[in-house]
């Protein structure tokens, strides 16, 4: 009896919590001022949210192993997958030139970039100091 | 208790659904609303979520599943539409 109580107000712990982190994520999404800025916001809590929600659904039906195989296997799949999205999203804006937000103190990418083979140079200390090394 | 907290559950959901559409209306962007499509998966996984705790139905797990490779598949798709195809407005 008491068992069953614990593991509920734990349940609701991790839903509770799940769930706001996902409106953490959509207020980002909303609130934040730029295409960078709200993939931060999103990607990492709203993996996060989803992970939580489903460690819920694996306690509440605690035992049966299918369950709790495919709440893993989302759980997997969701952190996995996530940051490689945002990745592409955030490269793809840069690519098509998305206004930075005007408080934006700096962009290390700018002029770096070769739009037409899509290659990145390295900065430009790196170079310098290979040159300057000692030959032979 | 647990019927209470899927009440809150649900509310919440539906705000943060209310608040992901604005942005998927207002983005001023392709970019943003991808971003916006993206959340919106996820935020469907969780309400599947929700939903299998409130009724102890486990079917819709593999639609979650599903749901949730899918939207990284079209992630993917349009990162590639925007990156190699359209108009592009930098410089």
């Amino acid at each position: 009896m008491m068992i069953d109580l614990l593991v509920e107000i734990l349940i609701s712990l991790f839903l509770l919590t799940g769930v706001g982190f996902m409106f953490v994520a959509a207020l980002g999404l909303l609130r934040m001022p730029d295409l960078p800025i709200r993939l931060h916001a999103t990607t990492k809590a709203g993996a996060l949210g989803g992970g939580l929600l489903m460690i819920a659904v694996g306690l509440e039906f605690f035992g049966d192993v299918a369950v709790a195989a495919k709440a893993a296997a989302i759980i997997v799949f969701l952190v996995l997958t996530g940051p490689v999205a945002a990745h592409l999203i955030g490269r793809a804006g840069y690519f098509v030139g998305v206004p930075m937000w005007s408080g934006t103190i700096k962009d290390e990418l700018k002029g770096r970039y070769d739009h037409k083979t899509q290659t990145l140079m390295s900065p430009p200390g790196l170079n310098k100091t290979r040159d300057e090394q000692p030959k032979g | 208790m647990l019927e209470f907290s899927i009440f809150i559950a649900y509310l919440v959901l539906g705000v943060s659904l209310v608040l992901i559409f604005f942005r998927l209306i207002l983005g001023p962007s392709l970019p943003d609303r991808v971003v916006a499509l993206e959340m919106l998966a996820t935020l469907t996984v969780g309400f599947i979520a929700v939903y299998t705790l409130s009724s102890g139905v486990t079917a819709f797990l593999d639609v979650a599943m599903v749901l949730a490779l899918t939207a990284f598949l079209a992630a993917v798709g349009f990162a590639r539409l925007i990156a190699k195809g359209g108009s592009r407005d930098d410089d």
